[in-house]
């Protein structure tokens, strides 16, 4: 009798087990890489003209940085966990490039994971001190809120000479006329279906020559420049950050 | 063993009350940084390293060094003889004269909103990480103070007053350089800047003339002032970003700047960003003080603008020589510059000599 409460005991302790352990939750995090065509990008590689962009025109990094937000997890049953926060990856200065979610996740298959590229009109409208430190703030002509992006360097323009361009993403808003038209240009950044298993690390690659590529063949001559007002080349660079990132390795 | 159990006890409780009643650490008063309402709402808490507090005791200390010449190799000179009050503890002369009348090659920087440097990367070239790293430099700098840190830790402790005053401070009477420069770090965090015309504008409290709104208007657009990138805006008080930029001054780079401290010819020419406040009182402008007025500043942005391979690409008018402001943009600008002045700062009895 004894020994049939014990085996019973020992039963219930693994069927106990299994339950807990189904989904045990877990820590996540992201691992934001960067790369042109292939190559791995790092502030190491910054400043040098070695780039050459779907336009033909040689190309260095000087300043990368951008924010993303609502992290979302889908399981298969339509249950979504979307994590009400923003993370601004500051490539230059080498930070925020791992980025630990704030909650836990329960461990399992999720069929779809993605985040937002800049902010939805809803998060981009709230004050933000810690963006507001960085000075990621875009001027109240242009509509408030937050930048998106801010991508710096140097590249070889048509006469030869190196020139400074500044690819920066914000909400596109057209003044010309009496009232403010806007366009959204944030966009969602499908990841596919992950497996998190304890301690998951997603690595995430930005390929930054997309960015110059598809649909819209870059010309730095043309779009160099004052982009920010520049309705029209917020919406080319919308179109063209929606192949720039990829779902890289799962760990473990 | 359980019959001693009732000795050891007791050994035990009167070895803790020994301890308790023979140890009464000294701790000085503790005192919170007034933080600006402003800053509250806006930016990210200031950074007040866990080993040196804000206490009441300390930044007085630190205010008495500050002002005091002893710090010098032949007593003739305090920080505050580069760092004045008046001119929001900068110097209204380009280069500041050290004890030997020797000029160095860098105007004075202001001393306010010190705590919210995100990066602490203090200086013009960003040579010293930390607000109390900072001021160890200028005392045996041998074209400014020209002290040793021996010397002065020495007639420190001879003074009839500092052995007790750093004893209020810091709980020992021994000077030596690091509590030295932890007190003057106390009193800078406090010189906080966050009443000019404009900040009261944010909060409500006056109304800004047409010229004042408006040369804000030229500040933030990019297709005109396009300041904002690297000086703020109105989320962000500091009016700087505290970050090193090539703001294309010069074709030929003869001062690296940030360059020299890194090692790496990418930062060749760069220099901290200054905070736009109390330029009223901050002349002559730029790391070297080449500017004497705002207007020359202005038209630098405008029409002065010099190519180099480190500009910076947010110097995006550089191929036409800057901006290209119109006298009216220009004297707007000038205008909404001037509301970020704040005289209540200069004229703060706690920021002045006792």
């Amino acid at each position: 009798m004894k020994k049939i409460v014990s085996i019973f005991l020992i039963c219930m302790l693994f069927v106990s087990c299994n339950s807990d352990n189904d989904d045990p939750p877990t820590s996540v995090s992201f691992n934001f890489t960067h790369n042109w065509d292939g190559t791995n990008v790092t502030n190491s590689e910054f400043n040098t003209i070695q780039y050459t962009n779907a336009n033909g025109q040689a190309l260095s990094i000087e300043k990368l940085r951008y924010l993303i937000s609502n992290i979302t997890f889908r399981k298969v049953n339509g249950e979504t966990t979307v994590i009400n926060a923003y993370n601004l990856i500051d490539v230059t200065n080498n930070t925020n490039l791992i980025y630990t979610l704030p909650n836990e996740m329960l461990t399992g298959h999720y069929i779809n994971v993605s985040f937002t590229f800049g902010f939805n009109n809803d998060d981009n409208y709230q004050n933000y001190t810690d963006l507001n430190s960085a000075s990621w703030n875009v001027p109240a002509q242009l509509g408030g809120g937050y930048h998106f992006m801010q991508l710096e360097g140097k590249f070889i323009d048509n006469a030869s000479a190196q020139t400074g361009y500044a690819y920066h993403c914000i909400r596109a808003v057209d003044n010309s006329g009496a009232q403010q038209v806007f366009q959204d240009t944030f966009f969602t950044v499908d990841l596919g279906e992950v497996e998190l298993k304890n301690n998951a690390s997603i690595v995430i690659n930005m390929n930054i020559a997309e960015w110059f590529k598809n649909p819209n063949q870059w010309d730095l001559n043309l779009l160099g420049n004052m982009l920010m007002p520049n309705f029209n080349a917020q919406v080319m660079m919308h179109d063209n950050g929606q192949n720039v990132f990829s779902l890289g390795e799962l760990i473990p | 063993m359980n019959k001693y159990f009732p000795y050891i006890a007791s050994i035990v409780f009167i070895c803790t009350s020994c301890t308790d009643e023979n140890v009464t650490e000294y701790v000085p008063t503790p005192i919170a940084l007034e933080i600006p309402q402003l800053f509250e709402d806006n930016i990210i808490a200031p950074v007040i390293p866990l080993d040196n507090p804000q206490t009441i005791e300390g930044i007085a200390l630190g205010k008495k060094l500050f002002f005091d010449p002893i710090l010098s190799g032949d007593n003739t000179q305090a920080c505050a003889d580069c760092h004045t009050p008046e001119n929001a503890f900068s110097d209204a002369s380009r280069f500041s004269d050290g004890i030997d009348g020797r000029l160095g090659n860098r105007n004075s920087m202001p001393l306010f909103n010190l705590a919210w440097n995100y990066n602490e990367r203090f200086f013009w070239d960003g040579r010293a990480f930390s607000l109390e790293h900072q001021a160890f430099q200028p005392v045996t700098n041998p074209i400014e103070m020209k002290a040793t840190w021996v010397d002065v830790s020495s007639k420190l402790q001879q003074d009839q007053d500092y052995p007790s005053l750093f004893d209020q401070a810091f709980g020992t009477s021994t000077i030596d350089s690091i509590l030295v420069t932890k007190a003057i770090a106390q009193f800078e965090r406090t010189l906080i800047s966050a009443n000019s015309r404009f900040d009261q504008y944010l909060l409500g409290q006056i109304n800004l003339t047409s010229e004042e709104l408006e040369g804000f208007n030229v500040f933030m657009d990019e297709t005109r002032g396009d300041c904002f990138h690297c000086h703020g805006n109105a989320n962000n008080p500091l009016w700087t970003d505290n970050i090193f930029h090539n703001n294309g001054l010069d074709a030929i780079i003869t001062d690296l700047g940030l360059g020299k401290i890194s090692g790496d010819p990418a930062n060749n020419g760069k220099f901290k960003s200054p905070s736009l406040r109390n330029l009223a009182f901050t002349a002559p402008y730029m790391h070297d003080g080449r500017f004497n007025s705002l207007d020359e500043v202005i038209n630098h942005y405008s029409e002065g603008l010099q190519n180099s391979t480190t500009i910076d690409p947010l110097m995006k008018k550089v191929a036409q020589g800057g901006v290209h402001l119109s006298a009216q943009d220009k004297s707007n600008l000038k205008a909404f510059l001037l509301s970020l002045s704040d005289e209540s700062f200069i004229n703060n009895p706690n920021f002045k000599n006792p």
